[in-house]
């Protein structure tokens, strides 16, 4: 019984493991161009990304995956995402990027906003270009700012993933849930459990890493 | 010809005017002082001069080449902008060191850039490095070279961003309280340095507190009040001979 659900929670367990990563992958640099947006000095940008950024924020991400998943097929009366499995994760995974990229951006706003204005002048008057000054004096600095606050969003979503059941993909909760059911057994939920705490275990190890790396300068 | 002629530059923040028609010249190898109360306009005159503020009105030239021109600012580009201010170096009250950088990364992250745009960065790379090293030598800061800033003392600081400011041979080196955040015991190494800069006849523009630094070192000394220049002249004169009743009645404070 051990071996089959173990079996069952690793194959739940990848599908939590690609939507983790693809969800990072797209909205690490997605929240980036948000959060430009959100600092433009143009209000027919700035207005409307705040807003987006507000209305991600202030609602649940359970309510999101359902309107992105339904919206479309009811709205529009085009099935956008394909179907099945893999048009389930599709709708899943945009709604994840667009979620976290949100959160990405304000960590970002934060982070580029808490460097002096002397670090851009010092690069000014040296005569570096604003590419210069941003990609060689102020990124560095951003991202030893941003380095825990992102840790937090980054094992934040590692459980959120769970909720991509609502629109019923096949994530590791669900597998172990199917063995209530199946075989009236509860313990497969706890072992899901013990998945998430070893992965966020290595997420955390892989971030004091990253501020250890960091800690070189103030 | 004058090195540096500053003509009628004025300056309005929102409602408030900084500058009111500030002139001036100054010649190669001098060391020009501005002095004055907080408030008075002089950190604007160097910011302006530096191109982090730009001018209402007025004019700048260096080597009697018209470096801006407040009339036709819209034809200015970035490029432009960015050239103008390789004439110019500025030496910051609270030092702007890069954190990231050693000592000597700060001084050669300038030098290194514009010969990477040049494309000549592979040939250039050693001088860079001896320039950047002598440079810290004359500082004082041979043995500082690998630290970082936040290992380093105020005084060491501003003695690396000197360095910084140097290391692009900017025709005017300029200072704004290069002293003002540093502890009196500390205030003392980079004056020094000053002042071995004035003796191989460095063109400088320091904006101080300091009046005695002041006296010995500038040549000429431009006091400021209220955005315009109240008096100008030979360092001796306006320090121990104030003539206009607004730079005695600021003097008298020191």
């Amino acid at each position: 019984m051990f071996y089959e659900v173990t079996l069952s929670l690793i194959g739940g367990f990848v599908t939590t493991i690609e939507l983790f990563v693809l969800t990072l992958v797209f909205a690490l640099p997605l929240g980036l161009i948000i959060s430009f947006g959100s600092m433009s000095r143009h209000s027919v940008l700035r207005v409307p990304i705040r807003f987006l950024i507000w209305i991600i924020r202030g609602t649940p991400l359970l309510l999101q995956l359902l309107v992105f998943y339904y919206g479309p097929g009811i709205i529009l009366h085009t099935n956008i995402w394909g179907s099945g499995d893999e048009g389930r994760f599709m709708a899943a995974l945009v709604a994840f990027v667009i979620n976290y990229s949100c959160y990405f951006s304000e960590i970002y706003r934060g982070g580029i906003q808490s460097i002096p204005k002397g670090q851009y002048e010092a690069g000014e008057v040296l005569g570096l270009t604003k590419s210069q000054i941003f990609f060689k004096i102020v990124l560095l600095q951003v991202i030893k700012r941003i380095v825990p606050p992102i840790s937090n969003e980054v094992i934040t979503l590692v459980k959120d993933t769970s909720l991509a059941r609502v629109i019923a993909v096949y994530e590791i909760i669900w597998s172990g849930q199917a063995f209530i059911k199946s075989a009236g057994i509860i313990w497969p939920l706890f072992y899901t459990g013990a998945f998430y705490l070893a992965f966020s275990g290595l997420l955390t190890v892989l971030f004091a890493a990253i501020e250890k790396k960091l800690e070189y300068f103030r | 010809m004058s090195l540096l002629s500053v003509e009628n530059i004025t300056k309005t923040f929102e409602d408030t005017e900084v500058l009111k028609g500030i002139g001036f010249e100054m010649n190669q190898g001098e060391v020009l002082s501005i002095i004055g109360s907080s408030g008075s306009g002089k950190t604007t005159l160097l910011r302006c001069l530096n191109f982090l503020e730009s001018p209402d009105t007025g004019t700048i030239s260096v080597n009697g080449q018209l470096l801006f021109d407040a009339s036709d600012k819209g034809k200015m580009t970035e490029a432009d902008i960015r050239r103008n201010r390789l004439h110019f170096g500025l030496v910051f009250q609270s030092f702007n060191l890069f954190p990231q950088y050693t000592a000597l990364e700060n001084v050669m992250l300038a030098p290194r850039l514009l010969a990477k745009e040049q494309g000549n960065l592979k040939d250039k790379e050693e001088e860079i490095r001896s320039q950047g090293e002598e440079l810290l030598r004359q500082m004082g800061l041979s043995d500082r070279m690998t630290n970082y800033p936040h290992q380093l003392s105020g005084g060491q600081c501003q003695r690396v961003a000197i360095a910084r400011a140097l290391a692009l041979k900017p025709d005017i080196l300029c200072f704004d309280e290069p002293t003002s955040a540093l502890d009196p015991e500390l205030t003392g190494e980079v004056l020094r340095v000053i002042r071995e800069l004035a003796t191989k006849h460095t063109t400088m523009i320091i904006v101080t507190h300091e009046m005695l630094f002041a006296r010995d070192v500038a040549d000429h000394v431009i006091f400021m009040d209220g955005g315009v220049i109240v008096e100008q002249g030979l360092a001796s004169d306006v320090i121990d001979n104030p003539q206009n009743e607004r730079t005695k009645k600021f003097l008298s404070r020191y």
